[in-house]
């Protein structure tokens, strides 16, 4: 099979073009990048029919290797279609940034910034377990009378029986101070 | 004449309620039973479809009479009517959960109206890509389903919407321009695009070209599929669409990339070419993606990183290219569209009920809605594969042949799976732990919602949202249908495994799908290394005329 050496340049240097531009961050820019893609395997798909022929009307006299190779051009019909849906939808959502934010930029994903500066350390997961969550909690100290075990919770020292009792059934978790903090 | 020759209905259906629907525009009552209506149609076709193929073989449909080689044909068997009989079944109930959701929130708002047509269309290109037997319309089957998730995805035009759409729709184009200079290519090596004349013509390419339209076409597939290095555009992407259209995505797009993926390495490319690469890229999924999700605090962006490691058991099983290995990744497949979808459908739940879909600010939902907290915890369990639910029949599965193979690559393999599949359970048993266990007060900024008296749970108004049914009775339903056919699954776990076992040997012995499209005298190449002696004029079965096309210039 031979190829047509300009159509094989031409089509080269849109895909190039196109690789380039739909590296920026600027919207319109990504979208002729796109575009140029989309055209640039159309070519490809004309070269795959090989060099140009007769037009594919049967004529019994003709010899079947004079007719132009119909399907390609098939392929390129639907998917020229199908690249001018997606142009109009692109063009679409463009607008709609522009209308949104006045910027024709791809913007940054704010959720998953926040995920990324998010500390290995988790409060929740990660802090010391404040008690022994046993049936019997810490009763050897409270046989004796005052209590000088304590635990840390969030950073602070907590006594024993106070952070026993939220672990209770029935507990709101809460200490009643007139703060409102733990003791 | 016998039942597979409805099986154009499967796509024509879906394209004529969506029709309908447009037509129907002001009235959303007629838009709802249209859809429903046309949909259940569908699904009761392709379960008759897939009870036609059950005990096996194959059967194509030549569209407009053209015969096989230059016509578009639609190919029914096993795996592909199983593939239509579950993602319709799951579209239905998606659809159902919309129009709940879309009763209960009025549907006053515009860009409702053209959600029935466009997901109907998005149904239409799911069926197409499945039964086509044909790469271009493979092609025009995703694009189907591309250009109505693009609709789809930015429905109402919202600010995050449009910039995850952005992301979505470049990575989209890119991938479907690839996938057409992969057919461009083909055609130009093999002058046909039919799949049964290429698994004959294929075999006679020299092999650095073989390697090449192999590996554009992976490409292709692996970014639709979301596989590890192309898969960045996924969990971007999905979270920020309305509930039911990310579960419907979940559940049905990136399976329709494995799909199209495990026809190329069965169908195409058989035998071990490409396997150890593509092992380690489904290595390299599973534990990615769900390191991925254990780092999220947003319910639908750590199910999005689970879909993505998920994606790694398919790629897992379909590389091995052994019988048991296909079957099992055939039965996940199934699995895992029905159980990603209910999850998904699940944390649309959550965030009604609890106000936010982040696991930092909803609380206390086990005591505030029971039923919501079982419709979670069952798929959850399912998803991390715990004994008895087909999660863990479907790994074990993928995991015994694994061990059947026996290199150390695949031993690798199975580790990862089954790591995995712990850090699966951790991440969604964290889930459980902060939004169902965890009392409202230790929350982050927990809505209002949360914190109000339990009682009347069910039918909602109130704490400031008096206008919205906080758990519709119909999304409820149909979230509970789904995660009963993810019980059912685990309960016909049996017969279901059979059938896929036998279309992964069929698949893999290739003679029934090749003689159905071409006729019974094709002659079937051998799996093996291709022989010298495969010239591409000489295969019999195959119609003098064909020849004169592309390659023969």
């Amino acid at each position: 099979m031979s190829v047509n050496l300009t159509l094989l340049t031409v089509m080269g240097a849109l895909y190039a073009c196109g690789i380039y531009l739909i590296l920026e961050r600027s919207l319109t820019r990504v979208l002729l990048g796109l575009m140029m893609l989309a055209n640039a395997t159309n070519l490809l798909i004309l070269a795959t029919g090989g060099y140009a022929g007769l037009a594919p009307i049967f004529n019994r006299d003709t010899d079947p290797r004079d007719y132009n190779d119909p399907l390609p051009q098939a392929l390129i019909l639907t998917s020229i279609v199908i690249s001018f849906a997606v142009t109009a939808f692109m063009l679409g959502i463009i607008y709609r940034t522009w209308v949104l934010g006045r910027q024709d930029e791809i913007q940054d994903d704010a959720e998953d910034r926040r995920v990324a500066g998010t500390p290995s350390f988790d409060a929740e997961d990660d802090s010391i377990v404040p008690v022994e969550t046993s049936e019997f909690p810490l009763a050897m100290d409270a046989a004796a009378g005052t209590s000088t075990a304590g635990v840390l919770a969030g950073g602070r020292l907590i006594p024993a029986e106070a952070a026993a009792a939220e672990e209770r059934p029935g507990s709101q978790n809460l200490t009643q101070h007139p703060e409102g903090g733990g003791a | 004449m016998n039942i597979a020759s409805l099986a154009p209905l499967a796509v024509v259906l879906p394209v004529l309620g969506a029709a309908l629907t447009f037509l129907l525009i002001r009235y959303s009552r007629a838009q709802r039973a249209v859809s429903i209506g046309l949909l259940s149609l569908t699904l009761l076709l392709e379960c008759w479809l897939l009870a036609s193929v059950w005990e096996g073989g194959t059967a194509a449909v030549n569209i407009g009479g053209w015969l096989p080689p230059w016509g578009i044909v639609l190919v029914v068997d096993q795996f592909s009517s199983l593939m239509l009989v579950v993602s319709s079944a799951v579209s239905l109930a998606v659809l159902i959960y919309a129009a709940g959701q879309g009763m209960a929130d009025g549907d006053r708002d515009a860009p409702v109206s053209i959600f029935y047509p466009t997901y109907l269309i998005l149904v239409a290109g799911v069926s197409n890509a499945f039964l086509s037997g044909d790469l271009f319309n493979l092609y025009v089957g995703f694009e189907i389903l591309l250009t109505a998730s693009y609709v789809l995805m930015t429905l109402g035009g919202t600010g995050p919407r449009i910039r995850a759409g952005v992301t979505y729709v470049v990575v989209s184009v890119v991938s479907s321009v690839l996938f057409l200079i992969a057919i461009a290519m083909v055609y130009g090596a093999t002058g046909t695009i039919n799949m049964a004349d290429l698994a004959i013509k294929l075999a006679g390419l020299d092999q650095g070209t073989q390697t090449l339209l192999h590996v554009m076409l992976l490409v292709a597939f692996g970014i639709k599929a979301a596989v590890f290095p192309l898969s960045f555009w996924l969990p971007d992407s999905y979270p920020t669409a309305p509930a039911p259209v990310t579960a419907v995505f979940a559940g049905l797009l990136t399976k329709v990339g494995v799909y199209a993926m495990v026809r190329t390495e069965t169908l195409l490319f058989p035998g071990d070419t490409l396997n150890t690469p593509l092992m380690i890229a489904a290595l390299l999924t599973m534990v990615v993606g769900i390191l991925g999700a254990l780092a999220q605090s947003d319910i639908k962006r750590l199910l999005s990183f689970t879909l993505v490691s998920h994606i790694g058991y398919m790629v897992f099983g379909l590389a091995m290219s052994t019988a048991a290995g296909l079957g099992a990744a055939v039965f996940y497949v199934a699995h895992h569209i029905t159980i990603q979808t209910s999850l998904f459908l699940v944390t649309g739940l959550i965030e009604r009920r609890g106000g936010s879909s982040s696991v930092d600010r909803v609380a206390g939902l086990a005591k505030l809605s029971p039923l919501l907290a079982v419709l979670f915890f069952v798929p959850a369990m399912n998803l991390a594969g715990i004994p008895p639910f087909s999660g863990f029949l479907g790994k074990l599965g993928l995991l015994q042949a694994g061990v059947q193979l026996g290199t150390p690559l695949a031993y690798a393999l199975v580790i990862g799976g089954v790591l995995t599949s712990l850090l699966t359970l951790l991440a969604v048993a964290r889930v459980w732990n902060r939004a169902f266990w965890r009392k409202p007060a230790d929350a982050e900024h927990p809505d209002p919602v949360l914190l109000a008296a339990p009682e009347d749970s069910a039918t909602g108004d109130r704490a400031g949202r008096t206008n919205v049914t906080l758990l519709p009775r119909t999304m409820v339903g149909s979230t509970l249908g789904l995660v009963l056919l993810g019980v059912g699954l685990t309960v016909f776990a049996g017969p279901l495994f059979k059938v896929a076992d036998q279309s992964a040997r069929e698949m893999l012995d290739r003679s029934s799908y090749i003689q159905a499209v071409l006729g019974e005298e094709a002659r079937v190449p051998a799996i093996a290394q291709p022989g010298p002696g495969q010239d591409p004029g000489g295969v019999p079965g195959v119609p003098p005329g064909s020849q004169q096309r592309g390659g023969g210039k």
